[in-house]
């Protein structure tokens, strides 16, 4: 069985698999269960600075979205940061950490940007024993209305600016945690490590409103007739987070940063997938808060399986894989021809291949008298939709044709050579091939 | 009281809650929570197969996802516009042998879209929240006969209302219904639910129901054909077939369809008589309703008898399951020789049977089994032909139920062409009720 155990900026942990500053790990009954089922890591939900605690609404604090049988595929909340007092975190967090030595245990802190603020906080998180901390510059609702939040890491300055004063009051590694409601994931990553940080954690969770109750008219979760914007997560914004992770990972000014991936890590698969972008470690909220702490279980027996078929003998090795796949559009090998096949064993004749392609795509498919359904390699462009609506993984696959062979659709050659937009005749910057 | 042991044709051989329970829904109703997960099960397929297996060609993948947003309403509103019995076809359909039986899941991995049981989650939705869903449009003016009020007659009747023609419906029997009323598993139909249909129904307006007029005694074919400028015939199969065995005549000797009948309409099931060992010859649907329904009344041994193999026994697959779950033995190449008993039937002699391709014929060798009741379920025949060519033993039609008589058009069991099935029944009423519609108003 392949060994899982990672090195997070120093910080050694059992397996990769950490759990989020959440609602799961805002207090020691949590965290003790969430190490026992077997968690990697935990990063404590949020601190707020000392002084009577923030409150939270009384009402429902999730929205969710669903796929089919109520699969839970979108989750949002309103929750604000710990609602405990800031001296009982810090005494738990003491006892936890002091009973489970080889767990990484990080804090996560959100105060006001004050100086003064993160003077105060940091020198009685250090004294916890905690081994790092996280900056929440993510949360998009409640605190970023007071200026922190998504507020700070919406502003690049502000990000540098605290992660500094941070990297100057405590001696052991700053996470900085990004927010995804902004425009360009790179700037403030850039920002966090110019100010210092030992690692960038994203993403946050997304501005959403995840449904409207028809009846009453209100955004849902609905506090008494009203409903405000949450912080949205699950495996819905896998995507969304996948593409910021890669884009800090390839870029010349962040490139090397090491990455903690969140965003809908929900199986092995998921972890492996962030960490082959670039991710040291992944964090997880969601899936926990749906199937309890147990799917660590999976997660790791998954993670370990993959890895010993692949030959890989440490998670490290993996990291960063796929960067060097990860590239810009006009970059894409133009002469790479493939067609859509459809394997009649596997088919089910449901047809909504044949129903995606007539009616939105390239009238691709043929549907014969008894439901057999076959690709018009004349009419294929490959798009690949045939194969994302099909009930039955594998049954289409996409079949690359080989160079020499006629394209029945543009009548050409298929070339080996590669090329791209960028030397392409019909691009107008085209830069001549001499 | 009697016990499923005591000798002979008894009554009240199970208690009476054992009773209510035996004949409560074969297949209760769905919960919502139920309806929602087996709906997210369709695929919502491209020119559906379950839709073509449909003989009244409902749109299975509009409806059920109707029901995944939320609006079984709607979902009821696609059924009926389609089949107006599609409550009662929810419940006596055999979808294992039609759009179930079509679902690519079926084919996917054994277990089809939950197509009978969500339709009837429609159904059942709308019919308890609305009077009738559908308008009358304005009277035409036309008037039209239609003769026998089974599902073919008011599948026929109701679309004709809907078009604003006034109907009027003649049964030989005292109550509406046909085979929903009379025939079909009492456990397929619980509540009383065939009479709530054709009230709901009838809900239409337009037409009159008139009961205990039975064509060829009093009501003859001139007379409707002189009175109205169309007849559907919907009259079913009113004759059972004989066995022509000796011994027929026995006491404990009856038709199925006749016990069925007799059963459906009890009001107490404890009243009705049942025997200890009973035999049922045939192997269609009406042999394991009876089959079924003999052995769910307490008796102690049931055994159909079937005189071929049991690939051609006519009653589906899932049927027999059902009647063998229910503790009937299915016998398959045993033919009846003869019925024995003095006076009252005491025992059958099956002679075993063997089709070596060309025919069926008997080994020679005989078992005798125990019998105090016998049920002859070996199909129905047409009592009424009202004078008209004949196809076979059905009334002969071309197109949508036309006749040899102009004027006239046929449908149901009673007419040649497609399964004899509820469903099937109202596909050729509602059809032939869209061609008199178009023959009416020609020239209007």
């Amino acid at each position: 069985m392949a060994d899982l155990t990672t090195d997070f900026l120093g910080i050694k942990s059992p397996n990769p698999f950490w759990l989020a500053s959440a609602p799961p790990t805002d207090k020691e009954y949590n965290v003790r269960r969430a190490f026992e089922a077997g968690w990697g890591g935990v990063v404590w939900k949020t601190l707020g600075a000392e002084g009577p605690p923030v409150v939270n609404v009384n009402g429902p604090r999730y929205g969710a979205i669903y796929g089919a049988d109520r699969r839970l595929l979108g989750l949002n909340n309103i929750e604000l940061i710990t609602d405990r007092p800031l001296e009982t975190n810090l005494e738990e967090i003491t006892r936890v950490k002091a009973d489970y030595p080889d767990r990484a245990m990080i804090v996560s802190i959100m105060v006001p940007c004050e100086e003064q603020a993160w003077k105060d906080i940091l020198p009685r998180v250090a004294a916890t024993g905690a081994d790092g901390i996280e900056l929440n510059f993510g949360c998009p609702h409640g605190m970023s209305e007071r200026g922190m939040g998504a507020a700070v890491g919406q502003v690049p300055e502000y990000i540098e600016m605290v992660t500094r004063w941070c990297k100057q009051y405590y001696d052991k590694p700053v996470i900085v945690k990004l927010t995804p409601n902004i425009t360009d994931v790179r700037k403030p990553a850039a920002a966090a490590k110019r100010g210092g940080a030992d690692a960038v954690s994203l993403i946050n969770t997304i501005n959403s409103i995840t449904s409207v109750n028809l009846d009453t008219m209100s955004p849902e979760p609905s506090i008494d007739g009203k409903g405000s914007h949450g912080g949205y997560c699950g495996p819905a914004v896998k995507p969304i987070a996948m593409s910021m992770v890669s884009e800090i990972a390839r870029d010349s000014e962040t490139h090397g940063l090491p990455i903690s991936g969140i965003g809908g890590v929900t199986t092995w698969r998921d972890a492996a997938e962030f960490i082959s972008l670039g991710c040291g470690n992944v964090q997880v909220c969601t899936a926990v808060m749906t199937y309890g702490f147990k799917i660590v279980q999976e997660m790791i027996s998954g993670l370990s399986q993959w890895m010993d078929e692949k030959g890989y003998t440490s998670v490290e090795e993996v990291v960063g894989r796929a960067v060097p796949n990860v590239t810009d559009w006009q970059y894409l090998n133009l002469n790479y021809i493939a067609k859509a096949k459809i394997s009649q064993d596997d088919c089910i004749k449901c047809g909504r291949c044949y129903a995606a392609c007539e009616d939105t795509s390239h009238q691709a498919i043929a549907m014969s008298e008894d439901r057999t359904f076959s690709v018009i390699d004349e009419e294929c462009v490959a798009c690949n939709l045939c194969v994302d609506v099909c009930p039955v993984e594998n049954c289409i696959t996409m079949e690359a044709m080989v160079p020499g062979e006629v394209d029945p659709r543009t009548g050409k050659v298929v070339e080996k050579d590669y090329a791209n937009w960028t030397t392409h005749p019909n691009n107008p910057g085209a830069v001549a091939a001499e | 009281m009697s016990t499923p042991m005591t000798p002979g044709i008894a009554k009240a051989r199970l208690p009476t809650e054992t009773l209510a329970e035996n004949f409560d829904d074969l297949h209760a109703a769905f919960a919502p929570h139920e309806a929602a997960v087996a709906a997210d099960r369709c695929y919502f397929c491209h020119d559906a197969p379950c839709v073509t297996a449909c003989p009244t060609d409902i749109d299975i993948p509009l409806f059920i996802r109707q029901i995944s947003t939320g609006t079984p309403e709607a979902a009821a509103k696609t059924i009926f516009d389609q089949n107006i019995l599609g409550g009662m076809c929810a419940r006596v359909c055999p979808t294992e042998d039609l759009c179930e039986q079509a679902c690519v899941r079926e084919m996917a991995e054994g277990k089809p879209v939950e197509i009978g049981r969500l339709q009837r989650h429609a159904t059942d939705t709308l019919m308890a929240k609305q009077s009738h869903p559908y308008e009358r449009a304005p009277e035409t003016g036309k008037k039209v006969a239609v003769v026998g009020a089974g599902p073919a007659g008011l599948a026929c009747a109701h679309r004709l209302a809907m078009h604003g023609h006034e109907v009027t419906v003649y049964d030989a029997e005292a109550k509406a219904g046909g085979l929903n009323e009379f025939g079909i598993a009492a456990y397929k139909s619980t509540d009383d639910f065939a009479a709530r249909e054709v009230d709901w129904l009838m809900g239409i307006g337009g037409i009159t129901i008139k009961t205990g007029m039975r064509l060829g005694d009093d009501l003859k074919m001139d007379d409707l054909v002189g009175c109205f400028p169309a007849v559907f015939l919907a009259v079913g199969l009113g004759g059972v077939n004989a066995l022509r065995n000796d011994g027929e005549d026995k006491e404990g000797v009856r038709d199925a369809v006749a016990f069925i009948k007799e059963l459906r309409q009890a009001s107490d099931l404890a009243a009705l008589p049942v025997g200890r060992d009973v035999v049922v010859i045939g192997g269609g649907m009406t042999a394991v309703d009876v089959a079924v329904q003999s052995k769910l009344l307490g008796a102690q041994n049931v055994t159909i008898a079937y005189r071929r193999g049991r690939d051609r026994m006519s009653a589906s697959g899932y049927e027999q399951d059902l009647a063998a779950s229910k503790g009937v033995r299915l016998m398959f190449n045993a033919q009846l020789v003869a019925i024995h008993g003095n006076g009252a039937v005491r025992e059958i002699e099956l002679e075993y049977t063997a089709d070596d391709g060309s025919g069926l014929k008997g080994t020679g060798e005989t078992i005798r089994l125990a019998a105090d009741q016998v049920f002859k379920a070996i199909g129905q025949t047409l009592t009424t032909d009202g004078d008209l060519e004949l196809e076979g033993s059905k009334i002969a039609v071309t197109g949508a139920g036309r006749t040899s008589l102009a004027g006239v058009w046929a449908g149901g069991d009673c007419a040649s062409g497609g399964d004899d099935l509820t469903v099937t029944a109202v596909a050729e009423g509602r059809d032939a009720a869209m061609d008199i519609h178009a023959t009416l108003m020609e020239g209007a």
